[in-house]
C-alpha cells in the first residue's frame, strides 16, 4: 500500500472508529430503566466506559484483522518475518494510553461513588435526636421503640443498629435525616419490611422523590438486596448492620432480587418495590393503619403472589417462627392490588 | 535435596539402578514417576478428564436454564453442580493443566534441565489431584457441597455439612500440591537453566510461570487458612465465622479472595506464556517487546495481590476500601495493555501460518481483549455495584476464563502436542474444532452480559420468564460447545497413535524444547544443548538453509 492512502485510509478509519464508539456508548440499550437518582451516575460511567471499550476494541480487533489478511504467509514462502524486536517510543505509547484511561476512569469513579452516598454510609444527620414527622412518613425515633416490636421480636428490629457499610446520604443531604426508614431484613428466601409503627410487608412501598434509607440485616445467610432499576445493592449480612440511602425518581413497580447466593430456592427469593406518587403512598399507609388496627393484628406480607411454589413457604414460616397450623390460617386481603396477609398474633411471634 | 547440591546438568537417575529405559512405557504413566515430562502428560490427561466432567454438569445447568422454572433438576443439585462446575474448572482443569501441565513438562526442556530441581516432589504433588478430585466426586453421595465455590458462610457452614468438609479437603489437597510446584518451579527457574542462558534469555514462559508461582506461594497458604477455619466452625464448634457467637462473616471473604483473586492470575499468567511462545513461531517474528512482556508479568502478579477486595464491593467493606480497590484493580489494565498490544505487533509484518494452534491464540487475543473490557467496567465501584453477582459476572469471567485460559490451553495442547507424543495432531478436524469452540463460546457467553444488566442475579436455578429467550440463546451455545469437545477429543485419542509423525521441530521453533527427538529422551537430551540464538530470533538468519525446511500443517486450507 502506497503511502498517501494508507494514511487517509488510517483517517478515515480513526474517525469512523470514534463515531461508531461514541454512537455505541450512547446507545447499547443495555441498561433496564432508571428509577433512582443514582442511576444515571452509574450509567454516565458505564456508558462512558462502553464507548472507551468499544473504540479500544475495535482498534485491537482491526488491528488483528488487518494483519491476519495482509501478513499471511503466501503459498511456498517459507522465509521468516521482519527481524523487529521491538519499539520502545510505540511501547511507551502504548503504556501511556491505559494508564491515562486509567486515571480519568479512576477519577470519574471516585466522583461518581460520592454523589451517589457511597462515602456517607451511616450519616443519620439529626434522626437520633429529633422525631422528625413529614407528611404520611414517619421517621423512626430511638425514644419511641415501634409498637410491634414487644409482640414480634423475631421479625422485627426495633431499632436499626449503626451501619458502617453501603450507601448513605449523598452529598446534597448530607445531615439530614431520611424522610422515611424501613428495616429490611432478608432470610432465607424472602424479604420483610419492617416499617415504623409495625408495619410489616413483604413488599416495599417507598414515595417518589422522598429520600429513602433502608436498614439491611439478615437472620440466616448472606443475602444481597437489589434493585436493578435502582442501580443499587447492598449485602444483607447476619451480624452486620448496612444501609442502602436513595430517592427513587420515578413511580412503578420493580423487582427486589436477592443477588447473594442463599440456598437452593435463591433465584426464587424475589419480591418487588412499588414507587408510589406521594398521594398513593400515603393511601397505602392509611390502609395498613387500618388493617392492623381492629384486633392488633399483626400485619405480615409474605411472598407475592408470583412466586407462588409451596416449597418457599415452608421454611419461611419455620424461619419467622409460625407454627404450621397458624399457616393454615392465613387470610388474604387484597387492598388496592397488594396483597397483604393477616397473622393472628400468637405469644412466640 | 538442595537446590546446590543438584548436579545440574548431569542425570539424575539413581546410579545404583538399572541403566533408565530408553522411553516410557504406556503404563508408566499411571505410576508414581518422577520424570517432569511423565507428570506433565498426567496431568493434562487427568485435567481433561475433570474438564468433561465439569463440562458435563454445566450443560445439565444449561439445560435446567433452558426455562424460567426449576424443573430439570432439583434446585439442591442445580447448585451443587453450579459450586463443583467452578470448583472442578479452576482446581482441576485450568490450573492443573496450565501449571502442572505445561509448566512441568516445558520448564525444563525450555531451560535446557534434565528434571525439575525436586523431582519426587513434584510428582507428589501430581498425585494429591487425583484423590481430591475422587473427594469431590465422593462427595455427591452427600449431597455435594452447594455454597459456590465461594463457599461463603454462614451458608457454608448450615449446608451439606459432609460434602462441605469434602470439598474443603479437596481444595486444601490441591492447594498443597500447588504450593509444591510452585516451590518446584522457583527453584527450577532460577537456578537450573543452563549456564549460557540468562534469566531474561529465558523464554517467556518460563517468566510466566515464574510470575506465576511465585503468586502461589504467597496467596495459596492464605486460603488454606480461610478453609481450615472453615473446617473448624463446621466440624469443631468454633465459631470465626458465625455471626451468632460473635463470628465475622466478611472476615472469611478476606481471606477467601486474598488468595482466590490471584487464582484468577494463577489460571491466566502461564496462559499469556503459551501465547508468548505461539504468536512468534507461527508469525514467524521476534516476539514485540521481549522486556516488556516478561516485566508485565511481574508487575501483574504484584500489582494482583492488592486488589482482592473488588469482589467485596456490595459486601461488609468501608467506603475507601471500595474506592482503593477500584484504583489498584484499574491499574491492572495496564500491564495486561502491554501484552495485548505486544502480541498484534508481533504479528505485525510476520508471515503467519494459520495452524490450529494460531487460530486459538487469535481466538484467545479476540476473547481476551472483550473480557479484559467489562473486567475494567466491573472493576470500578460504582459500575460493579449494579453488575456484582450478576449474569454480567458470569459473562465476564467465561470469556476471560474459556475464551482466554481454555482457547490458551487449546492452543498449547495443538503446538506442544507433537513434541509429547512424536505426532502432530490433525489440522482440518482442529479448525473444526475451533470454529464450534469460537462460536459456542461466543453464543453461549455474550448474551449473559444482557441478562445481568437487565437484573438477573447469578446462581438461580430458577428466574424471571422475561430472560426466557436469552437464556435459550446461551443454552445452544453451550451444546455446540460440549459438540466441539468431541472433534478434539478423536483427534486426540487417534493422533496420539496414528497422527503423522512430527519430527523433532515441526514447527520450526527456537526454544530449546524442540532441540531434542519428539517426544523427548527420558533425560532430555543426551547431550546438552548450548545456546546458539535467542528463544524469538526470527527473521534474524533468513538466508540459513535450515530455515528453509517446510513447516508442518503449514499448508494453507484452500
Ligand atoms: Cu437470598
Ligand atoms: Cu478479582
Amino acid at each position: 500500500m502506497k503511502e498517501i492512502p494508507s494514511s487517509i485510509l488510517t483517517l478515515t478509519a480513526g474517525v469512523l472508529i470514534t463515531i461508531i464508539s461514541f454512537w455505541v456508548g450512547q446507545h447499547h440499550g443495555l441498561m433496564p430503566e432508571q428509577a433512582s437518582e443514582q442511576a444515571p451516575l452509574v450509567d454516565n460511567l458505564f456508558n462512558v466506559m462502553v464507548m472507551i471499550g468499544t473504540a479500544l476494541f475495535l482498534v485491537v480487533q482491526g488491528a488483528i484483522i488487518v494483519f491476519m489478511i495482509k501478513y499471511r504467509r503466501r503459498a511456498g514462502d517459507d522465509t521468516d518475518g521482519l527481524y523487529i524486536e521491538g519499539n520502545l517510543p510505540l511501547e511507551a505509547f502504548w503504556t501511556a494510553i491505559p494508564a491515562a484511561i486509567v486515571i480519568f476512569l479512576g477519577i470519574y469513579s471516585v466522583d461518581v461513588f460520592d454523589n451517589m452516598g457511597g462515602l456517607n454510609p451511616g450519616d443519620h444527620g439529626m434522626m437520633s435526636h429529633h422525631h422528625v414527622q413529614p407528611a404520611a412518613v414517619v421517621a423512626q425515633a430511638p425514644s419511641q421503640p415501634a409498637i410491634a416490636a414487644d409482640t414480634a421480636a423475631p421479625l422485627i428490629e426495633p431499632q436499626a443498629p449503626y451501619a458502617r457499610y453501603g450507601f448513605g446520604a449523598n452529598p446534597d443531604q448530607m445531615g439530614k435525616p431520611p424522610a422515611l426508614s424501613v428495616n429490611v431484613t432478608g432470610m432465607q428466601y424472602a424479604w420483610l419490611f419492617n416499617y415504623p409503627g409495625g408495619v410489616v410487608t413483604g413488599e416495599l412501598h417507598i414515595p417518589a422523590g422522598r429520600d429513602v434509607q433502608l436498614n439491611l440485616s439478615a437472620k440466616d445467610v448472606i443475602h444481597s438486596f437489589w434493585v436493578p432499576q435502582f442501580r443499587l445493592k447492598q449485602d444483607a449480612l447476619p451480624g452486620q448492620p448496612t444501609e442502602l440511602r436513595f430517592i427513587a425518581s420515578k413511580p412503578g413497580t420493580y423487582p427486589v432480587v436477592c443477588a447473594e447466593l442463599c440456598g437452593s430456592y435463591h433465584g426464587g427469593m424475589r419480591t418487588q418495590v412499588i414507587v408510589h406518587t406521594q398521594a398513593d403512598y400515603d393511601q397505602w399507609w392509611a390502609s395498613t393503619q387500618v388493617a392492623q388496627a381492629p384486633d392488633q393484628e399483626q400485619t405480615i406480607a409474605v411472598r407475592p403472589s408470583d412466586l407462588s411454589a409451596p416449597e418457599f413457604l415452608a421454611p419461611y414460616a419455620e424461619q419467622v417462627g409460625v407454627s404450621s397450623a397458624a399457616l393454615a390460617h392465613l387470610k388474604h386481603h387484597h387492598q388496592g392490588g397488594t396483597m397483604i396477609s393477616h397473622l393472628p398474633a400468637s405469644p412466640e411471634s | 535435596m538442595t537446590p546446590a547440591q543438584l548436579p545440574v546438568n548431569t542425570p539424575l537417575a539413581d546410579p545404583g539402578a538399572s541403566p533408565p529405559p530408553q522411553g516410557w512405557k504406556w503404563y508408566d504413566y499411571f505410576t508414581f514417576n518422577v520424570d517432569h515430562k511423565v507428570i506433565g502428560i498426567q496431568y493434562l490427561v487427568t485435567s481433561f478428564f475433570f474438564y468433561l466432567i465439569g463440562g458435563a454438569m454445566a450443560v445439565a445447568m444449561r439445560t435446567e436454564l433452558a426455562t424460567p422454572d426449576s424443573d430439570f433438576i432439583d434446585p439442591t443439585l442445580y447448585n451443587a453442580f453450579m459450586t463443583n462446575h467452578g470448583t472442578i474448572m479452576i482446581f482441576l482443569w485450568i490450573v492443573p493443566s496450565a501449571i502442572g501441565g505445561f509448566g512441568n513438562f516445558l520448564v525444563p526442556l525450555m531451560i535446557g534441565a534434565r528434571d525439575m530441581a525436586f523431582p519426587k516432589l513434584n510428582a507428589i504433588a501430581f498425585w494429591l489431584n487425583p484423590p481430591a478430585g475422587a473427594l469431590l466426586m465422593a462427595s455427591f453421595f452427600f449431597g455435594g457441597a452447594q455454597s459456590g465455590w465461594t463457599s461463603y458462610p454462614p451458608l457454608s457452614e448450615i449446608t451439606a455439612n459432609v460434602a462441605q468438609s469434602m470439598w474443603i479437603l479437596a481444595i486444601v489437597m490441591v492447594g498443597t500440591s500447588s504450593i509444591l510446584g510452585a516451590l518446584n518451579f522457583v527453584i527450577t527457574i532460577l537456578f537450573m537453566r543452563i549456564p549460557s542462558m540468562r534469566l531474561d534469555q529465558s523464554p517467556l514462559f518460563c517468566w510466566a510461570m515464574l510470575a506465576t508461582s511465585l503468586l502461589a506461594l504467597l496467596s495459596t497458604p492464605v486460603l488454606a487458612i480461610g478453609l481450615l477455619l472453615l473446617l473448624f466452625d463446621i466440624n469443631f464448634g468454633t465459631s470465626f465465622f458465625k455471626p451468632d457467637a460473635g463470628g465475622n462473616v466478611v472476615l472469611y471473604q478476606h481471606l477467601f479472595w486474598f488468595y482466590s483473586h490471584p487464582a484468577v492470575y494463577l489460571m491466566i499468567l502461564p496462559i499469556f506464556g503459551i501465547m508468548s511462545e505461539v504468536f512468534p513461531v507461527y508469525s514467524r517474528k521476534p516476539i514485540f517487546g521481549y522486556k516488556a512482556i516478561a516485566y508485565s508479568s511481574m508487575a501483574i502478579c504484584l500489582v494482583g495481590l492488592f486488589v482482592w477486595v473488588h469482589h467485596m464491593f456490595t459486601s461488609g467493606t468501608p467506603p475507601w476500601m471500595r474506592l482503593f480497590f477500584t484504583i489498584s484493580t484499574l491499574i491492572v489494565g495496564i500491564p495486561t495493555g502491554v501484552k495485548i498490544f505486544g502480541w498484534v505487533a508481533t504479528m505485525w509484518g510476520g508471515k503467519i501460518r494459520y495452524t490450529t494452534s494460531m487460530l486459538f491464540a487469535i481466538g484467545f487475543l479476540t476473547m481476551f481483549v472483550f473480557g479484559g473490557m467489562t473486567g475494567v467496567t466491573m472493576g470500578t465501584a460504582p459500575v460493579d455495584i449494579h453488575v456484582h453477582d450478576t449474569y454480567y459476572v458470569v459473562g465476564h469471567f467465561h470469556y476471560v476464563l474459556f475464551g482466554g485460559s481454555v482457547f490458551g490451553l487449546y492452543a498449547g495442547i495443538y503446538h506442544w502436542f507433537p513434541k509429547m507424543t512424536g505426532r502432530l495432531l490433525n489440522e482440518p478436524l482442529g479448525w473444526v474444532h475451533f470454529a464450534l469452540t469460537f462460536i459456542g463460546s461466543n453464543l453461549t457467553f455474550l448474551p449473559m452480559h444482557q441478562l445481568g444488566l437487565q437484573g438477573m442475579p447469578r446462581r438461580v436455578a430458577m428466574y424471571d420468564p422475561q430472560f426466557t429467550s436469552v437464556n435459550q440463546l446461551c443454552t445452544i451455545g453451550a451444546f455446540i460447545l460440549a459438540a466441539s469437545v468431541i472433534p478434539f477429543t478423536i483427534n486426540v485419542v487417534w493422533s496420539w497413535s496414528r497422527g503423522a509423525v512430527a519430527g523433532d521441530n515441526p514447527w520450526r521453533a527456537l526454544t530449546l524444547e524442540w532441540t531434542t527427538s519428539s517426544p523427548p529422551l527420558i533425560e532430555n537430551w543426551e547431550v546438552l544443548p548450548v545456546l546458539t540464538h535467542g528463544p524469538y530470533d526470527y527473521g534474524l538468519n533468513n538466508s540459513s538453509p535450515e530455515n528453509l525446511e517446510p513447516v508442518a500443517g503449514s499448508t494453507s486450507p484452500s
